[in-house]
């Protein structure tokens, strides 16, 4: 089972926190906190999968060493799942993939704004792929497909005759020049990266 | 999909008259974002959101707030909230949200709940009622949003309420409902077990959809429910096997693939259920071999999806019962995934490395060279994984590398935790493998030194104790002490500043104790050394103490030196430092004192521990006379205390509190026994677990292969690896002959060459290890420090040697059998079953047959062997020695045993004998004994070979359920074709509906050759439950006075005259519980889990079933029983 996925950039901002399993409030904080400290200071040529960290103070919050973290980084965000024994490592690796990508086809071109101005969103579409801590869906066009559909009710309630992506273009331009450089968010877009680089 | 659409779409002009206007919804979070960037501090942060809550605050209070509003004061919520903010006020709005709007706001309202709340949250019960309508709504995303967020969380309570309607919709003609259906009920599977039971030919239902979407999504149920109970679903295994063959020859839709690869989570779901049911099952095996030889085949194209499914496969081809066809091409996979360029995939080779190298060594050899590169890789990750994997296959002939490449690490790894683990792993490879004295100590020094004050506590009792209590041979032991202390002086004579306070404390003790073995050792010197330290400015006070107790040792003729030093601590502001110097300086001036209290060089098993606290029966006996309450050990106090809160009638009783601190014993040998005595005061249960816990690293694994099979198979296929016996000697002329023909490059080649020799000293001792190794770990050669088997246990070192059992299998664990010795005035089973071998040598048994009976008897035993020898040894004797029994039945039947339950527990009530396990030497029965305040798990170890079967530990493990071995888990011997008994107590403390207890048992057929045998077994709670006699008013006062209730109706069995009263029979039979009262179509039942918390059950007969109502104090307990009552009805 999956029990939580993180979403934070390369400064530790959370962009996006699910968590299946509860924890008190403090404690999703400190879990976030911890986790961002562990895979920061990884190389990104190292191996995406962290376990066998027994002792760190991350597996004992989340509650065992049964659990491992699987993460990938693209541009400026940190997609981190955290899964149980049940989950297989790989697997989950390319279901980071596949929603990044779904991502990436809901928001064209998808970067970490879209991420902070439309999170709920992305909650929408995580809840297409991942239900309370199951893999639900693993197909990518079923995703959009399941997506779309509550996109056009949305739609149809201003009856904004604008497709999403533009109204998302607009957004993002709109608010780019005034947001500082220096600080947390950055314009880059997350890059999807072809499947080869493992 | 398309139709969902369209239906939709016919569904949507309803929503546009509610909504007008394109405002930005999300203008206000938009500025709230903006204004965070731009801040600067966390301060300013705060500022800010505390601002916003406010307003928002304000927003949601006010009337004139619209929906769409409401929505987006939401979306900001959830923003705060992931930021770490707490906005609780907004969670109720969610929930209206979600009650009252329409479709978006129903959206926003339960995404906003689903964030916020979780399960056990009180406002999660207004949901419930959106959550049943909009089950029943036509409106498909309605339906989806609802099945979302009871998958997420929903309160446990109302479950039976939504279940009616999540089971409908699993027959519901959308694909997309029904898997969020079943993912529901998964999700109710995992909080409330008994709530689904009902529903698991739904399951299979679901399992055969013809949507390939849902039957994926029951899998998630079945690896569950597999994993819990594989014994339940062997049926399925043709199934599983069927749609994994057809998934893996792309009979799926087009759809389903992901990069060309045919549904590859499904198959990796399907793979991981495979090697569940397969494992330790011959025969389920053998109907996965051929598609998993094809899920093989097919997954070789290069792609990382393709990979994962590889590695599953390979997982499940180690698990189940092996093929060597198939384990060869397994063992070809591992080996692609170690050499891949891909660091995900060479880390996951490690692992899978790992687990494979401790059956087969072999391997590891095959890869020796991209071991060798990944000891030197740039990840830290793989570096540890590799060292892990070394760490496994670390023997006598190559552990001065293994120990040196895990130092290297350790003096550049900075990260805390691997540190402390891996340190451990050196220390415990050292203890084990030391070639020699000089180099353990060396080693031990860099664990000590590089752990510092990180270091588990055990690492330095376990060095000290080895130290005190010393191998078999004295001149070693002699030599080892003498080299500590020459080395310990030369570190102390450098720069120790620097050194870990473990380090300077280890160093202390053993200064005081053994450097008298030096005899061209001025005790002047090693004085003024401690001295020297005790004024050092950064040495902590515990530290302190260590040193004044090695000066105490040392002191004595010195006193010229010591009063000083004795006159300066005296005013010290800390009391123990304090009564230390009072004690230094006595002991210094009055030297028969000091010999008497601190005699040196004695051996520690001569050393008397009162470990009953005679000394304290005076001061007892006055405090009872003076009205204190007796001594109960603290679980009974504990389960005293239940009973107490659950009768919260009754006045407390009234207790004296004893003060322990007033007669506390001081021990002055090592500064180690004061904690020690402390632990064995403690339950001994814990002790129990501490080692069953860290036995855990060496297990775990093991498991997974089948008893016997392997072995023979691997034999006649006989995979050859190039490399197999890589011996230094064998290597060594190869490289050089490689040397010479490649001179014109010597650099790489060089290189190579230190990679190769590294190899040599790495690997070396595995081929010839490897055949034999294939039973498992524990043949490793036996530990180089073996303790001293000892006849008479002294408190302190047999609780320490519990600790360690892990670390050598040979030491006996004799904590328990010491600690309820007493107790139980029984002698412990290691005597006994040395007492098998008094008749042979009449003359050597006096002291081992001493409280069993007279020598008479013995001789008379010696006359006539056939007599029954439970006669003979008396009646405080309980085990009763088989041997008369299996003369008579060669061909032993398992029943037959039960005789040979301990007289003491023969009136209780047992269950039938029933066979755990077996090998060829040993055979495992085990029955369970229900007394009232426990349950015992009697074992009987069976030799059924025809010879004596020597060192035989059984170590019982249960996480779920407080274990204590009452008695014989160990023996020294057991004779041919004889049978021992061993018993376990067992206290269940949170009720579960079964759990599974695992265990090994190792033995010795041949001195030095140990192997383990494993058994395991489920118990129920019905084990567990007894009784409970109360008359109707005390039942009436107790029910009251629980808070914990569950209802559900049962089957009433109406086949009889009285239904209730035949239905209650039924339930009684199987769950051992008392009738209290029945009062027409009503009836009372009682029990208890032990003797502790009861379960009131209150049953009404109404129309065709029973309603039950249960109560207890635990709030487990009920859920329980009632899916116990629920089976036996069933099963009736």
């Amino acid at each position: 089972m999956i029990k939580a996925i993180l979403i934070f950039n390369n400064h530790g901002k959370p962009r996006l926190i699910r968590f299946y399993q509860y924890f008190a409030e403090d404690m999703q904080q400190q879990i976030i906190r911890e986790t961002f400290h562990l895979v920061s200071k990884r190389d990104d040529n190292v191996c995406n999968f962290l376990e066998g960290e027994v002792f760190h103070p991350i597996f004992s919050l989340i509650g065992g060493s049964d659990y491992k973290l699987i993460y990938r980084h693209y541009a400026t965000l940190y997609f981190v799942f955290c899964v149980d024994s049940s989950e297989s490592e790989l697997g989950i690796l390319d279901l980071i993939q596949v929603f990044v990508e779904t991502l990436d086809k809901c928001f064209e071109n998808v970067c970490e704004l879209d991420l902070i101005f439309h999170m709920d969103k992305v909650h929408y579409i995580l809840q297409e792929v991942v239900m309370g801590g199951m893999v639900l869906e693993t197909n990518m066009n079923e995703i959009v497909a399941q997506v779309e559909l509550q996109n056009r009710m949305e739609k149809s309630e201003g009856g904004l005759s604008a497709a999403p992506a533009r109204a998302v273009s607009a957004v993002k331009n709109m608010n780019l020049p005034e947001i500082p450089r220096n600080i947390n968010i950055g314009d880059i877009n997350i890059k999807v990266p072809s499947l080869s680089p493992f | 999909m398309s139709d969902v659409v369209e239906k939709t779409l016919i569904a949507l002009p309803g929503l546009f008259d509610s909504q007008t206007g394109a405002a930005k919804i999300t203008n206000r979070l938009k500025q709230l974002i903006k204004s965070i960037t731009e801040l600067t501090s966390k301060h300013e942060e705060e500022n800010l959101i505390k601002q916003e809550l406010t307003a928002m605050k304000e927003q949601v209070s006010s009337p004139n707030t619209t929906m769409k509003q409401m929505r987006e004061i939401m979306v900001r919520a959830m923003y705060c909230e992931m930021l770490g903010y707490d906005a609780s006020f907004t969670y109720i709005h969610a929930i209206k949200l979600a009650q009252q709007g329409g479709v978006l706001e129903k959206r926003v309202g339960y995404l906003a709940v689903s964030l916020f709340l979780n399960e056990g949250h009180e406002l999660l019960l207004l949901l419930v009622n959106t959550v049943l309508k909009d089950l029943q709504s036509t409106n498909l995303i309605e339906v989806c949003m609802a099945l979302t967020v009871v998958a997420q969380e929903f309160p446990k309570d109302m479950i039976p309420a939504v279940l009616p309607l999540v089971e409908e919709k699993l027959s519901h003609p959308k694909e997309i409902i029904r898997r969020k259906a079943v993912l529901a009920l998964y999700k109710f599977y995992l909080i409330a077990p008994n709530q689904v039971q009902h529903i698991h030919g739904k399951f299979r239902k679901a399992l055969c959809d013809k949507d390939p979407g849902v039957m994926t999504s029951s899998l998630h149920i079945y690896l569950q429910l597999i994993r819990e109970n594989p014994d339940s679903y062997k049926d399925l295994t043709g199934s599983f096997v069927t749609i994994l063959k057809q998934v893996v020859g792309g009979k799926l839709p087009i759809d389903f693939n992901y990069h060309n690869v045919p549904a590859p989570w499904l198959q990796i779901q399907l793979l991981r259920i495979l090697s569940l049911l397969g494992r330790e099952d011959q025969s389920t095996s053998e109907l996965m071999y051929e598609v998993l030889d094809e899920s093989l085949r097919r997954a070789e194209m290069n792609h990382n999806i393709t990979y994962a499914i590889l590695y599953e496969c390979v997982k499940a081809i180690y698990t189940i019962q092996p093929k060597a066809e198939l384990l060869e091409k397994a063992a070809r996979c591992i080996g692609n995934f170690v050499l891949s360029p891909k660091i995900n995939l060479k880390y996951l080779g490690l692992k899978a490395l790992t687990y494979v190298v401790q059956h087969d060594a072999k391997l590891a050899l095959q890869h020796q060279m991209t071991i060798i590169e990944c000891l030197d890789h740039s990840d830290f990750t793989i570096k540890r994984e590799t060292l892990e994997l070394l760490f496994r296959i670390t023997n006598a002939q190559n552990v001065m590398v293994i120990v040196e490449k895990m130092l290297d690490f350790l003096r550049v790894c900075n990260d805390d935790h691997t540190v402390i683990h891996l340190v451990g792993k050196v220390a415990e490879l050292a203890e084990k493998f030391a070639p020699d004295n000089s180099w353990f100590i060396q080693t031990m020094n860099d664990v000590f030194s590089i752990g510092g004050d990180l270091l588990q506590q055990d690492v330095p009792n376990n060095f000290l104790r080895m130290m005190a209590e010393g191998s078999e041979s004295m001149e070693e032991d002699e030599q080892l002490r003498l080299y500590a202390v020459e080395s310990y002086l030369s570190v102390l004579n450098g720069d120790c500043s620097h050194l870990p306070q473990r380090f300077l404390q280890v160093m202390s003790w053993v200064l005081g104790e053994y450097s008298h073995l030096q005899e061209d050792l001025d005790p002047r010197e090693v004085i003024h050394l401690l001295m020297k330290l005790l004024d050092h400015r950064r040495v902590s006070l515990e530290t302190r103490v260590w040193l004044l107790s090695a000066l105490t040792k040392l002191c004595e003729g010195h006193t010229d030196l010591i009063l000083d030093l004795s006159e300066s601590l005296s005013s010290s502001q800390d009391t123990v430092l304090r009564q230390q110097a009072h004690e230094l300086r006595l002991l210094s001036q009055d030297s028969q004192i000091h010999g008497w209290a601190l005699p040196r060089g004695a051996t520690w098993d001569s050393m008397e521990v009162d470990s009953s606290l005679s000394f304290l029966d005076g001061f007892v006996s006055e405090a009872l006379a003076a009205g204190a309450a007796p001594y109960k050990p603290p679980h009974q106090r504990h389960e005293e205390l239940c009973e107490e809160r659950a009768l919260s009638l009754e006045p407390y009783v009234f207790s004296l509190p004893v003060s322990l601190s007033s007669c506390s014993i001081t021990d002055r040998q090592s500064p180690t026994l004061p904690s020690v005595t402390s632990e064995l005061s403690d339950n001994s249960t814990d002790l129990l677990q501490k080692a069953g816990s860290s036995a855990l690293i060496f297990e775990g694994v093991k498991r997974v292969w089948g008893k016997d099979g392997y072995l023979p198979q691997k034999e006649t296929t006989g995979i050859a690896p190039p490399v197999e016996e890589s011996s230094t000697a064998v290597l060594a002329p190869i490289q050089q002959r490689a040397a010479e023909m490649l001179e014109p490059q010597p650099e790489p080649l060089q290189q190579n060459q230190e990679k190769q020799q590294l190899a040599s000293s790495l690997f070396v001792g595995l081929g010839a290890q490897s055949s034999m190794s294939l039973l498992g770990k524990s043949e490793a050669p036996p530990p180089r420090f073996r303790r001293k088997p000892r006849l008479h246990d002294s408190s302190s070192s047999s609780s320490t040697s519990e600790k360690s059992s892990e670390s050598s299998h040979s030491s006996r664990s004799t904590a328990d059998s010491f600690l309820y010795g007493n107790l139980l005035e029984e002698e412990p089973a290691t005597s006994i079953s040395s007492f098998n071998h008094a008749p042979k040598s009449a003359t050597a048994n006096h002291s081992q047959a001493n409280g069993l009976g007279q020598n008479k008897d013995i001789v008379s035993m010696e006359a006539d062997r056939q007599a029954n020898t439970s006669q003979i040894l008396g009646s405080d004797m309980v085990i009763v020695r088989p041997n008369k029994l299996q003369d008579r039945y060669p061909t032993r039947v398992v029943s037959d045993l039960s005789t040979l339950i301990p007289s003491d527990l023969k009136d209780l009530p047992h269950s039938d004998v029933i066979s755990l396990t077996s090998d060829p030497s040993l055979s495992l029965s085990s029955c369970r004994v229900f007394k009232d305040e426990a349950l015992l798990l009697v074992i009987f170890i069976s030799n059924c070979t025809e010879t004596t079967i020597k060192d035989v530990a059984v170590q019982l493990n249960c996480g779920e359920l407080e274990t204590a071995s009452l008695r014989g888990n160990v023996m020294d011997y057991l004779e041919e074709n004889s049978t021992s008994v061993c018993h376990y107590t067992l206290l269940m403390n949170d009720p579960q509906t079964q759990v599974s207890f695992t265990g090994t048992v190792s033995y010795q057929t041949q001195p030095g050759h140990t192997n383990t045998l494993m058994f395991s077994g489920t118990l129920s709670t019905v084990d567990f439950i007894r009784p409970l006699v109360v008359s109707t008013e005390e039942y009436g006062k107790m029910w009251l006075s629980f808070s914990h209730d569950v209802k559900q109706n049962l089957k009433l069995l109406t086949d009889a005259g009285d239904s209730l009263r035949s239905t209650l029979n039924v339930v009684k039979e199987t769950l051992q519980l008392h009738i209290v009262d029945i009062i027409g179509s009503e009836g009372i039942v009682a029990c208890r889990l032990l003797s502790g918390a009861p379960c009131l059950l209150h049953c009404r007969v109404n129309g065709e079933a029973l309603a039950v109502w249960l109560r207890s104090s635990l709030p487990a307990l009920p859920d329980c029983i009632l899916y116990h009552c629920q089976k036996a009805l069933a099963e009736h």
